[in-house]
């Protein structure tokens, strides 16, 4: 049973339908990165799966015992996050809630695990600095350690690199490589960047006028990307 | 030595004036009001909703001219559940994209101002009509003339809001930093924006009594703003809010009893003395 099944998905608003019939699986283990021009419906196809938003018609469905609130998630930064006072280890441990329930509190067990991810992101020197002091690399290791709080099985990255600079941008894509690789957590991500897309992802589903879903290998071959979708998918 | 000597007389007409009981009654009711708006405060700052306040106020306002003029014996029982259902709305047209978030406050604050006044204009039954209206917007007396059943209303709902408070503390963090990661991620993000609602349209009903509907807004943003100067985390910020409100609300408290100033505008400017002082702290921490 795969992780992940998307059946004849219709997404869209008022205004009108993003995209139609859309269908596709990510299995465990996967790399899965979400590629397409501006107002593609990439991060309504996001919020979707997140169960943010729902579709006109068509079904998301979970397996292998993931639970729907067990999906990590990194958002695009709002205005409201910028100048937040809270540290980075408020806001990791703020990714344990979905642990809690009803509990008022954290317990010990998600103080512990709050702490591996500030360290696995390699934060451990920052945890009582202030969110709104750090650097945009910085803030974005700190939104991947909450979601890796959320989650052991699948973490879903809406433009983790925008805004970044390419040394930071580099740092981030081999982090959430390893994330994928050695914790063997299943990563969807929207990205601009086709070069990383297909340098790091295992699947590709690209969106738009032509809908594309295989691996990255049949990916290059259909040349989809590269022909007419180039200049739509580098920009900012 | 006069300056021994005044404050002597300040000392003796302060412990004087404690013996009161509607003197005790409004430090008690002070203490609690300012405690509660601030905690709220430093949520609705940073979801940017610093002029709901303002707005529920107003629809507060509105409300009490309604109840005046139906002769209720009791106007809270009118007052809290208009409120209440005002701020539902409000917060929720943050979402709602055909009226936008401040234009919705900026209307139904001026709409239920508007419609108090001339309410009372035109039903009310009392000689002093402009000073009804300007008591009930700065507060001037009410909060001297509060009865032991207000004074109990007054001391249950502060506990039961600062009690709510410190339990969902860590869920009302989530909701504030990011509330899209916190609805995927399961917290049930509308129930808890309606419970800050109704918690925050409680606080402005009760705070009325203090400092009047107009200068509400300044109970609930200055102990945040503040405390978002000087400190980082947002537990440390929550904690000064609370702090730093309690004691301007007593220290204007003190000082109109004594200069015998308007009660609400002694608090809020307090409260201006206060972020001033944070500001200044805060522009020399960050240079240093």
């Amino acid at each position: 049973m795969a992780l992940l099944t998307c059946k004849n998905l219709k997404l869209g608003y008022e205004t009108g339908v993003v995209i139609d019939d859309l269908s596709f699986t990510v299995n465990n283990g996967d790399y899965l990165c979400i590629v397409g021009e501006n107002g593609s419906g990439k991060t309504t196809l996001m919020k979707t799966l997140l169960g943010l938003h729902s579709p006109i018609s068509g079904s998301v469905a979970t397996g292998d015992g993931l639970r729907h609130d067990q999906i990590g998630y990194l958002p695009q930064q709002t205005v409201v996050q910028r100048d937040f006072p809270a540290t980075v280890w408020e806001i990791v441990l703020s990714g344990c809630q979905n642990r809690c329930g009803m509990r008022p509190f954290y317990n010990k067990e998600e103080k512990r695990l709050a702490m591996k991810n500030i360290v696995r992101m390699g934060l451990g020197e920052l945890t009582k600095r202030c969110y709104r002091e750090l650097s945009g690399g910085q803030q974005q290791r700190v939104l991947l350690a909450r979601a890796l709080c959320a989650t052991q099985q699948l973490i879903l990255l809406d433009e983790p690199v925008s805004g970044l600079d390419p040394k930071v941008t580099a740092d981030m894509y081999s982090l959430i490589d390893d994330i994928n690789k050695r914790d063997g957590i299943t990563v969807i991500m929207i990205s601009h960047d086709m070069n990383a897309a297909v340098e790091y992802a295992s699947h590709i589903l690209h969106i738009g006028d032509r809908i594309f879903f295989g691996t990255t290998a049949e990916y290059i071959r259909s040349g989809i990307g590269f022909a007419g979708g180039k200049g739509g998918g580098m920009d900012a | 030595m006069p300056a021994v000597k005044g404050a002597g007389w300040m000392l003796d007409k302060l412990m004087m004036s404690l013996q009161f009981p509607f003197v005790q009654y409004a430090l008690i009711v002070g203490v609690l009001i300012a405690l509660c708006s601030a905690l709220l405060g430093v949520t609705l700052v940073l979801k940017r909703f610093s002029f709901i306040g303002d707005g529920l106020s107003h629809v507060a306002f509105g409300a009490m001219a309604i109840a005046a003029v139906l002769n209720l014996s009791n106007e809270l029982l009118l007052v809290l559940p208009v409120t209440v259902v005002c701020a539902v709305l409000l917060l929720r047209t943050g979402k709602n994209t055909k009226i936008k978030g401040d234009a919705a406050i900026a209307m139904i604050s001026v709409g239920a101002l508007a419609i108090g006044y001339l309410i009372m204009n035109l039903f009310s039954t009392s000689t002093n009509l402009t000073g009804d209206v300007c008591s009930t917007l700065v507060g001037s007396v009410s909060i001297l003339t509060l009865t032991p059943a207000e004074v109990w209303l007054c001391v249950i709902l502060s506990i039961a809001v600062m009690v709510i408070f410190v339990l969902f503390y860590n869920k009302i963090f989530a909701v504030t930093f990011d509330e899209s990661f916190a609805k995927a991620t399961g917290t049930k993000t509308d129930a808890y924006n309606l419970l800050i609602a109704v918690i925050i349209a409680v606080i402005i009903v009760l705070a009325m009594n203090l400092v009047g509907s107009l200068l509400i807004s300044a109970l609930i943003i200055f102990p945040a703003l503040s405390a978002m100067r000087v400190f980082k985390s947002f537990k440390a910020v929550t904690i000064c809010s609370a702090v730093l409100s309690v004691i301007c609300a007593l220290t204007g408290l003190m000082i109109s009893i004594l200069a015998e100033t308007p009660v609400g505008s002694t608090i809020v400017a307090a409260d201006i003395v206060a972020f001033a002082v944070f500001w200044i702290a805060g522009s020399i921490m960050n240079r240093a």
